[in-house]
């Protein structure tokens, strides 16, 4: 009997992630085309409430040990194994996040399964899982079908809408017994806060985001100008972090922030698939880059192949006009 | 303090990337190779523990090609020792290379044990495992990858790491040596090393070269990848033209649209 | 009778006596100190600065003797080419009163008793004063930047002073002395008028005389002692530097691995510091300087000659021993642009670009590189190109040509085409490329490029202390060039130039010209390949690129350019040997902007550009000028009231039909 399909229930500091209802979503849809069910295992300590938001799934297994109370990825995958050879599923699909990271590559050694990583789309193809991965800083796409029973699947943010995996209904919920080590040999001991910045950018409208293309430090300045005009702030990619150019509370992307404004221009940003998780569903992009070839163009909604330096001056002084503008005539 | 450093070769990225003829590979003759940027970082954040706490560090390299810049590269940074895994195909793929890493660092003489190995969290071609879960769990070690902090305190046998969360947050870690970990970033950006002190490190210093034996259950299965292609772009941005003037109106107008003004 | 001073009793000794030993003393001071010097600066590396000794001696002639390179600044030069000869016939005449009165036995008369050699001296003398009144002045009133009023100047101002005036004096009193009416003396007798009339009678004259004589022998010893330990050490390092100067256009140090401690330095690079006369030329004319940096080429060689006066092999601590970081910030060492106008207003030749790469090879080798510099190693490194963009890419820039250029490694060639990174990668230049391309072409031109097999030249990262990776590049592109066939070699990119034709050894010893493409475009106007089919009649200035003008003296073939596409030509405020420089070369095209915004050296220079009455255009024929000069008329909001375009542009547009 074919076994079914999970999906490991990622939950960070109390709520479950969004990229748990992406991945629902798409377990969901293969389980379905299958005509297998669907099972979201949670793992943690004291974490059966968090089941109630995960009824997109026939069913969640969880399991509660001390041991889990804190991400620890060998620990969790150690966990999953368990649980996976007490019930033979099919296929397993894992978040790719920084929670979760490893928790699929340690398990599938494990189990001595294929693991396949990277997974931005799983589809039923003649009655078998293809798997579309991406490679080479997403230059390059590969199409995996696993000849295997037992799969385990990295799967990247974005697959699929959070909202299509969310559910009113509450799930039926079965506790499982897990083996793990005695002893754990890694051992989270606490976490430690970015200094605290001024605003939260996850909770900005509007967001202006300076990539390597600023070239320097003072140049920053000029993203700040437009982003004040606009009652927004200013944020960036991981090199301009890196820099020192920004403080790491405005970092954007998959160590960084996750961010979803109203309207969020890309200034000087190639559009690495890392930043790109971080941003890409936002309401409006528009990407400022000199390299007409740059990834972001991809993602954005309006696009300029110019120097950052050229159209980030012209564009605050347009939109200042514009307001004054607008309150003239309201005047 | 023994410290081993994994470190790969991936395509270079900045060359256009091409195809195979038959599809389900890059093509190799436009391909170049290059140090995979994180074990860049693992390699760097193992020198600087070297100038901390004193000790060894070995950098290990399946072959491949320009892997032997890399490693007299690693050689003039202040690596110790550098060592070539050859004979046997080129790792075909992060599963095989890791568990033929893993063969090197058991059956060749004076690697192991050691106290900590590093090499990258991730690797633009990791499609079939991770590099630092794999080598833990074949060698049993405990492990921790998105790792940009190290410390160590060799009397209790414990190192002390920093693990990258979202929204800029870190996880203090405290793990059991030996382990292996997996950085995301070296506390200081890799180093630069001359030109010069690289071509004395090719003249007065060598590789050394190993032979692994093929593994007697042959090994990890190879993913076979049924295709490869450039992704299909399914979107791309409306794109402005004009002087920066001109595309400042136009933006100011379609915000202005949206009520975002 | 005029009394002997060697002979006159003093104390009981006679007059020799005393002067023997006061002689003694100061020669012991003298020549101890200058003997530590000396000792001190062979610990240094070697230099061979003893070729070519006639051309030496002719930079000795036109340097020293005339002083050609103070003449620079007219009014301060003339007078410095007086004190200068002042000196050197009061330097005679004292040599010639301490052998006279040193050796009684000696049968010469004193110099003041020959009569042309007195008018001479006595005429210099006069001059010397007014001169040295003016020096005074300059310095004390109206300084220019980086002329200080040290102690040390304020002291010779006076020694020379007490030295001019008590030999004038002293044959003043001579002649009152002798009652002659000698109207071969005309300062002299002026002098003896002045004592006469303030009632100095005859009687009084010879002990006068005396005085002064004594005071003038002690002052010239005393001085003498002196001067190995202040500024005026320059008399006697300053010909000697001139002799040994740089014969080589390139301005390069030896080949080394760095310079920190002083023995890592030639001895010649250390030398710099001794001949220096803190005049403050250098920093006058340095770009870094001028835009408020913290670099001032006169402090670098100041501290150099700290480094050395200061240097013992006993140092506790080895407190000095290190002259990059200690003695010299690295912020500083980065700022240079090596564009060589501080050695080439230099009047003692100093050289201040060698010590600075020195100094940055040493920061190199130490991986003290900064990040944006590192970046641009590794891209060279990899793929030859600063841009980190693929070597195959190179040639992309002929893609919207409708032809194709030969391929000089499969075909031979009349003149190969060395592009140069800026003008195969650079956006903003590539449509200038094409356009040369273009033009050449309808010239009927055979040239050729290298495609794929083009790298960075090297020049820049020479001169950003990778010496290295020049070394590996240099190699790399001697045996591509090698392997293609060509004739003769032209260049858009002055960097290029310089390094191929100064440090490519195996190239230029070959069979091939090297020329700038500017020089090319000369001699197809001259010849008539090149015919306008218009006269330009733009008001332009054009700026001398550094490494075509000032390293290698190329100024006018751009300039017959303009003359033959019929633009009129405004020359710069600084232009020629004394062109200022972009702020681009030496690698600082790949680092971190430094100084204030609004005074960068190329915002300086477009300024200078626009302040000029009715010109529209300044004109280029640099890549990095060009894109150094386009992004500053952006910060300087000269946009529009200045364009900046590149020498080919001008010619497309004159011979278009």
């Amino acid at each position: 009997m074919a076994g079914n399909i999970w999906v490991l229930a990622e939950h960070w500091r109390g709520k479950v992630s969004d990229i748990t209802y992406e991945l629902l979503a798409l377990g969901r849809e293969i389980a379905r085309n299958l005509g297998v069910d669907l099972q979201a295992v949670l793992l943690g300590h004291e974490v059966r409430t968090l089941a109630q938001t995960l009824g997109a799934a026939s069913s969640v297994l969880y399991v509660d040990r001390e041991a889990l109370a804190a991400p620890v990825p060998e620990s969790f995958a150690q966990a999953l194994a368990s649980a996976m050879r007490t019930k033979n599923p099919q296929a397993v699909l894992i978040p790719l996040t920084n929670v979760s990271w490893e928790i699929g590559s340690f398990a599938a050694a494990e189990l001595d399964a294929v693991y396949i990583n990277a997974c931005k789309d799983v589809r039923l193809v003649d009655g078998k899982l293809q798997v579309r991965s991406v490679l080479y800083g997403g230059k390059m796409e590969a199409i995996v079908t696993p000849a295997e029973s037992l799969v385990i699947l990295g799967i990247l943010p974005g697959a699929r809408p959070a909202d299509q995996g969310r559910s009113e209904t509450a799930p039926m919920a079965e506790e499982l017994t897990v083996d793990l080590p005695a002893t754990a040999a890694v051992r989270l001991k606490r976490y430690l806060e970015p200094e605290v910045g001024d605003i939260d950018i996850s909770k900005q409208d509007v967001l202006v985001s300076v990539g390597r293309g600023i070239q320097n430090r003072d140049n920053v300045a000029l993203a700040e100008e437009l982003a004040r005009e606009l009652d927004g702030a200013v944020c960036g990619s991981r090199p301009v972090i890196d820099q020192g150019w920004l403080p790491l509370t405005r970092q954007v992307g998959k160590s960084g922030a996750v961010v979803k404004p109203k309207l969020y221009v890309a200034a000087g940003i190639s559009g690495a698939p890392e930043h790109v998780e971080g941003m890409k569903n936002s309401e409006l992009i528009i990407a400022v880059n000199s390299d007409p070839q740059a990834p972001i163009f991809n993602v954005a909604h309006y696009g300029i192949n110019a120097d950052v330096i050229d159209v980030l001056p012209a564009f605050t002084e347009a939109v200042r006009r514009r307001k004054k503008e607008v309150r003239t005539h309201a005047a | 303090m023994k410290i081993i450093v994994l470190l790969k070769m991936v395509p270079d990225v900045v060359e256009e990337l091409q195809v195979s003829a038959d599809g389900t590979a890059l093509d190799t003759e436009s391909l170049r190779m290059i140090t995979n940027d994180l074990d860049n970082h693992a390699l760097e954040e193992a020198l600087l523990l070297k100038e901390k706490y004193s000790g060894t560090v070995t950098v290990v390299a399946l072959d491949a090609p320009e892997v032997d810049d890399a490693l007299f590269t690693a050689l003039a940074k202040g690596a110790d020792q550098a060592l070539k895994i050859t004979d046997g195909e080129a790792a075909s793929s992060t599963l095989s290379g890791a568990y033929r890493m893993i063969q090197a660092l058991s059956t060749v003489p004076g690697l192991l044990p050691a106290d900590l190995i590093l090499t990258g969290a991730q690797a633009i071609d990791d499609l079939d495992g991770m590099t630092a879960p794999l080598v833990a769990h074949f060698l049993r070690l405990p492990q921790l990858s998105i790792v940009t902090h190290v410390c160590v305190d060799s009397a209790a046998e414990k190192a002390t790491v920093w693990r990258e969360f979202p929204g800029g947050l870190r996880g203090e870690y405290e793990i059991r040596l030996p382990a292996v970990l997996g950085i995301q970033a070296a506390e200081k950006p890799p180093r630069y090393v001359a030109v010069s002190k690289i071509r004395a490190a090719m003249k007065a210093q060598a590789i050394q070269s190993a032979t692994v034996p093929a593994a007697a259950d042959g090994g990890p299965g190879v993913v076979p990848v049924e295709e490869m292609h450039k992704p299909e772009i399914t979107e791309h941005a409306q794109m402005l033209q004009g002087s920066p003037e001109e595309i400042a109106n136009q933006l100011s107008e379609i915000l202005a649209a949206r009520g975002l003004l | 009778m005029l009394p002997d001073p060697a002979t006159l009793p003093y104390f009981g000794m006679p007059g020799y006596f005393h002067l023997w030993v006061l002689t003694l003393i100061s020669f012991c001071v003298f020549g101890g100190c200058v003997l530590r010097h000396v000792r001190v600066l062979t610990r240094a590396r070697p230099e061979n600065r003893w070729d070519h000794i006639g051309k030496r001696i002719g930079l000795v002639v036109t340097n020293v003797l005339g002083q050609r390179r103070l003449l620079d600044e007219p009014l301060i030069g003339a007078a410095h080419l007086i004190i200068f000869w002042a000196f050197v016939a009061y330097a005679t005449t004292f040599v010639w009163n301490l052998l006279r009165c040193l050796i009684p036995a000696l049968a010469i008369p004193y110099p003041d008793d020959v009569s042309w050699v007195a008018f001479c001296v006595q005429i210099l003398g006069a001059l010397g004063m007014i001169a040295l009144v003016m020096a005074a002045v300059r310095r004390y009133i109206f300084p220019p930047v980086s002329l200080e009023r040290s102690w040390d100047a304020a002291i010779i101002l006076v020694l020379i002073a007490v030295v001019l005036l008590s030999s004038l004096s002293s044959a003043g009193f001579r002649l009152l002395a002798a009652g002659s009416a000698s109207s071969t003396q005309p300062v002299g007798k002026f002098v003896a008028a002045i004592f006469a009339s303030v009632g100095v009678s005859q009687s009084q004259a010879p002990n006068f005389f005396l005085r002064t004589w004594w005071i003038h022998m002690i002052t010239v010893l005393g001085f003498l002692a002196y001067l190995p330990f202040s500024k005026h050490l320059h008399l006697l390092a300053a010909p000697f530097s001139v002799f040994c100067a740089s014969l080589a256009p390139s301005k390069m140090s030896p080949a080394s691995e760095g310079a920190s401690r002083l023995e890592e330095f030639t001895w010649r690079e250390l030398f710099s510091g001794l001949a220096c006369a803190e005049c403050g030329r250098c920093d006058r004319a340095c770009p870094s300087f001028a835009s408020g940096d913290s670099l001032s080429p006169k402090e670098l060689i100041h501290r150099v000659k700290e480094f050395v006066l200061r240097w013992s092999e006993n140092a506790p601590g080895g407190n000095g021993k290190n002259f990059v970081g200690e003695m010299f910030l690295p912020e500083d060492i980065w700022s240079c642009t090596t564009c060589a106008s501080c050695m080439e207003v230099c009047p003692v030749f100093n050289e201040h670009i060698p010590l600075l790469i020195e100094m940055r090879r040493k920061l190199v080798s130490e991986g003290c590189v900064q990040p944006r510099l590192q970046e641009a190693f590794t891209n060279l490194v990899r793929y030859g190109n600063s841009f980190g963009q693929s070597e195959r890419k190179r040639a992309v820039w002929t893609q919207s040509l409708n032809f194709k250029p030969k391929d000089a490694r499969k075909e031979p060639v009349q003149w190969l085409w060395y592009l140069g990174e800026y003008a195969c990668y650079h956006p903003a230049l590539q449509g200038i490329t094409r356009a040369l391309a273009r033009t050449l072409r309808t010239a009927g031109v055979d040239y050729g490029i290298l495609y794929d097999a083009e790298r960075n030249s090297g020049n820049d990262v020479r001169r950003a202390g990778e010496e290295g990776l020049f070394q590996l590049l240099r190699q790399k592109n001697t045996t591509t060039l090698e392997q293609a066939r060509f004739n003769n070699l032209f260049t858009t990119d002055p960097h290029v130039y310089n390094t191929f034709r100064n440090e490519y050894p195996e190239l230029n010893h070959g069979r091939h010209r090297i020329v700038h493409y500017s020089e090319l475009l000369a001699t197809l106007f001259e010849q008539g390949q090149l015919r306008p089919s218009r006269q330009l009649r733009y008001r332009v200035t054009y700026h001398d690129p550094c490494y075509l003008g000032r390293y290698n003296g190329v100024y006018d073939p751009p300039r017959e350019v303009l003359k033959a596409v019929g633009v009129e030509l405004v020359e710069m405020p600084r232009s020629r040997r004394h062109s200022f420089c972009c702020g681009g070369g030496g690698g600082r095209v790949w680092m971190e902007e430094i100084g204030q915004a609004y005074s960068r050296p190329s915002e300086i220079r477009v300024r200078d550009a626009a302040s000029l009455n009715g010109v529209q255009c300044l004109v280029v024929s640099c890549p990095k000028d060009y894109v150094m000069f386009t992004d500053a008329l952006k910060t300087t909001g000269l946009e529009g009231k200045l364009a900046i375009r590149d020498l080919s542009e001008l010619v497309e547009e004159a011979v278009a039909a």
